[in-house]
């Protein structure tokens, strides 16, 4: 009897046969050279490791954890896994002031909202970026997004909670960080869209920051605090209530499918299918014959769409594009899919700063080549990163629909008639 | 999600089909478990090298000679001379030159600088005249100090044997050096990443001039363009005397580059790639594929008239070796193999191996067979087929093409 073949780890790491594809791959060792790449960061490392872990080297605090090494790789070796979990379990420096500070999303933002007029003139000016910039190493190159004066639950509760019952169907949605301190727009461009296909919108019972930050910063004890909080809420939405829960960034979707029980061992097996982006769910009621949309007949525009690292690894590209592409007024643009080098708050550390614009810039170039309207794409961080480092605007494929959407004639051709 | 065709696997085999499906309109789907074996591309396509260990110099009229089984047979030999030679230019279209011809093999330098037949080698990699030798005297193989995947004195000593004269030279640069940090990650992707940098790529070719002052012609690894098509030609250029490439131990750059060539030329014609997606549960009903699913769409099946295995080997996990049984694991098609392990492998490793012969049964047109009959609407195509020996008979690459090719034709008869 073939005794490998009970032997195999959780994250694959002996299927490795050393190809050297994942390294091809990795943004990050075409720009740093004190990265060892994701074969010895990963698999070969882990080798190591499990001998001594005095074999674990600092330098893995360079992977972006954008997981392009796992997409590449011909043996489905969980390489990204592998090197974040050796990070949480050996890496020994200790988050900074600054990093707590970028990884706490939900603090900042509850801090800054109320005080959002002088905290955006503030991060906007010199002296300011200055001290950010030497005191705390925050790259004085990067503007940091808006904070809005008003939270979008705070729109919700006032604005569009009421009537959410009176829809036929419904469904939760986790909204994260950036729709509710930075920009509520796209958190009601999401209603607007699926009230109009005759879905109600609800807030989970409690939602925290899915944690990616907090991960990726080395906060581990409050990563996993936060990811209980969100599944026992995900919970009570798709077990008690029958509601899915849906979201608009790729990265917290992706986290809090796939991250939960890989690096941080939540299980969330009996609802991780539930859990997915909007994109996706409305793709699915369309196939199904569920549900139409109607668009403006003047709607026109030149639209690029940008595949962010993990929704290259969710595999979902095609169900933003293939929505976009369904607006009769769109000239549709396809990139090539690459990292945009912002890598969340990666890129706004003063040391990753150059590596960053580095990474993205052939992005950028072919973003500016191709003369668009308009950059569409899945991710907050990716949008901040190409409209700091382009002159393109850049918007979510859920606003990009809402914008172009008939709404009236949506909720006539799926006979939405409210209760 | 509907399609026309859905093909499993995004390789050398499953990309030629997709795109010459795209070509015409088709609205392909390509599903890509990781990336594929291009990736340990030599730079030489193989058509029909080898009968044991005598040497095929007219591939097309070797066939005739072959199993009936075997993939090459199913085509005929008429077809697999029509289609080789279309083979050339669709490669020709997309970015990718080549040199050689169909009824006349030609020798190509290895990795260890050996000579082996093959039928088409991208422009600028090694190959030696009609009369099997190099054009020079005199050259001088350039490696660059601490790139252990060039073996630069295998390759002299086989040079020798011709009579050429080898010198052997090894150039330091402060951006090389910066790699051997990591001596394990000195890998030809790696240094042809930092020799996309305008400036570094022309210090480095003045550096070759110097050192090969005196000699004919250079010998280089392969290392020059990962994502950038122009690099080698701009190389070329700023040298002061011939240079040949020759392919590097894996990763290899050439074959990195021509698959992103194929994928970018595949999905500027509309076509779908689902990259790092694994197809699974295919759904059979009255001889009929009806549908597959993959691990990231999940309950979002992909459906179409038409589906292509396209999934390769043991290593692409086209087919998987069990204790005592080998599997396709999409369809669970008929697998021809031995029940007895012991019966799969030869224990001198430099024999032919029987395993290698072993893949997904088909009839005449490549139609899959399952449980014992042929689905209407399911072809199988390239190294998950059975009946051939790639390594034994350098044919792995023609087999991927020409089948591909041939399965595309047949659909685009059949009508949308």
């Amino acid at each position: 009897m073939d005794k490998q073949q009970y032997n195999i780890s959780e994250n694959n790491f002996e299927q490795c046969i050393k190809c050297t594809v994942c390294t091809v791959y990795c943004p990050v060792v075409a720009v740093n050279p004190d990265y060892p790449g994701p074969k010895q960061a990963g698999p070969d490392g882990e080798r190591l490791r499990l001998k001594t872990p005095s074999f674990y080297d600092e330098a893995l605090k360079y992977c972006l954890n954008c997981k392009r090494c796992e997409v590449a790789c011909p043996s489905n070796v969980r390489i990204g896994d592998i090197i974040q979990s050796a990070r949480i379990k050996y890496g020994k420096s200790k988050p900074k002031l600054r990093d707590m500070m970028l990884a706490n999303t939900d603090f900042v933002g509850t801090m800054a909202s109320p005080f959002a007029p002088i905290v955006n003139f503030s991060l906007g000016m010199k002296p300011v970026k200055y001290v950010l910039d030497k005191v705390l190493a925050v790259d004085s190159h990067r503007q940091f997004p808006k904070y809005s004066s008003q939270k979008f639950v705070s729109w919700f509760k006032k604005h569009a909670e009421a009537n959410q019952d009176a829809y036929p169907h419904h469904v939760s949605f986790f909204h994260g960080c950036y729709i509710n301190y930075n920009y509520p727009k796209l958190g009601q461009d999401m209603v607007k869209l699926l009230n109009a296909i005759g879905y109600g919108v609800h807030l989970l019972d409690k939602e925290k920051c899915c944690g990616v930050a907090l991960i990726s910063n080395g906060l581990i004890g409050q990563a996993k605090r936060q990811a209980k909080l969100n599944i026992e809420s995900i919970r009570k939405s798709v077990i008690v209530n029958s509601m899915p829960v849906i979201g608009a960034s790729s990265t917290c979707i992706f986290t809090m499918r796939d991250e939960y029980p890989h690096l941080l061992g939540i299980n969330n097996q009996d609802v991780r299918e539930s859990i997915e982006l909007a994109t996706r769910f409305i793709y699915r009621l369309i196939e199904r014959n569920q549900v139409k949309l109607a668009f403006k007949s003047d709607y026109k525009a030149r639209i690029a769409y940008h595949t962010p690292c993990h929704m290259e690894k969710l595999g979902w590209a095609i169900y933003s594009t293939s929505l976009i592409k369904m607006i009769p007024g769109v000239d549709f643009v396809t990139l090539d899919s690459q990292c945009c080098g912002i890598a969340g708050t990666y890129g706004f550390k003063k040391e990753y700063y150059q590596a960053s614009q580095e990474i993205g810039q052939s992005l950028f170039d072919q973003i500016e080549s191709a003369k668009v309207d308009l950059v569409a794409t899945d991710c907050e961080t990716c949008k901040w990163q190409i409209e700091m480092s382009t002159s393109a605007k850049v918007d979510n494929p859920i606003s990009v629909l809402a914008d172009a959407l008939d709404v009236e004639a949506t909720m006539k051709l799926n006979n939405v008639e409210l209760r | 999600m509907k399609f026309d065709t859905v093909i499993i696997g995004g390789g050398l085999s499953g990309l030629t089909c997709g795109i010459k499906l795209a070509e015409e309109g088709r609205r392909c789907a390509i599903v890509s478990s990781g990336q594929s074996a291009l990736h340990f591309f030599s730079g030489s396509f193989d058509l029909l090298g080898y009968n044991g260990e005598t040497e095929i110099h007219n591939p097309i009229e070797a066939i005739s000679k072959l199993d009936a089984t075997h993939p090459y047979s199913k085509l005929g030999a008429s077809t697999v001379e029509r289609l080789a030679k279309e083979a050339k230019e669709f490669f020709e279209t997309m970015g990718a030159k080549f040199v050689g011809d169909t009824d006349k093999n030609h020798y190509r330098i290895t990795p260890v600088g050996v000579k082996r037949l093959t039928w088409l080698t991208l422009e600028n990699l090694g190959t030696l005249g009609t009369d099997g030798k190099l054009p020079w005297q005199n050259v001088c193989i350039v490696n660059i100090a601490g790139f252990l995947d060039f073996h630069t004195t295998f390759i002299a000593s086989e040079f020798e044997k011709m009579g050429v004269h080898c010198t052997i030279k090894a150039i330091m640069m402060p951006e090389m050096e910066r790699l051997r940090k990591n001596p394990t990650e000195m890998r030809s992707s790696n240094i042809a990443k930092v020799l996309n940098n305008k400036e570094v790529l022309a210090r480095f070719a003045q550096l070759v001039n110097s050192e090969s002052a005196g000699c004919e012609a250079v010998i280089l690894p392969a290392v020059f363009g990962v994502f950038n098509p122009d690099t080698t030609n701009e190389f070329k250029s700023l040298l002061d005397k011939p240079m040949m490439l020759l392919p590097t131990l894996p990763p290899s750059v050439p074959g990195i580059r021509l698959q992103i060539m194929m994928r970018n030329y595949f999905q500027r014609l509309g076509g779908v790639y689902l990259l790092g997606d694994t197809a699974q549960d295919g759904q059979i009903s009255y001889s009929k594929v009806t549908g597959i699913s993959t691990v990231n769409q999940g309950d979002i099946q992909l459906e179409a008239n038409s589906f292509v295995l396209a999934s390769g080997s043991f290593f692409s996990h086209g087919l998987i070796a069990h204790p005592n049984k080998i599997e396709e694991p999409v369809f669970d098609l008929d697998v021809l193999s031995s029940e007895n392990r012991a019966d799969w492998y030869n224990k001198d490793l430099f024999e032919k191996q029987p395993y290698m012969e072993y893949g997904v049964e088909t009839d005449e047109q490549f139609h899959a067979k399952y449980k014992g009959n042929t689905l209407k609407n399911l072809y199988a195509i390239g190294s998950v087929l059975c009946g051939y020996d790639p390594l034994k008979e350098s044919s792995g690459a023609g087999v991927s093409i020409l089948t591909a090719m041939s399965v595309a034709e047949q659909i685009l008869k059949k009508g949308k």
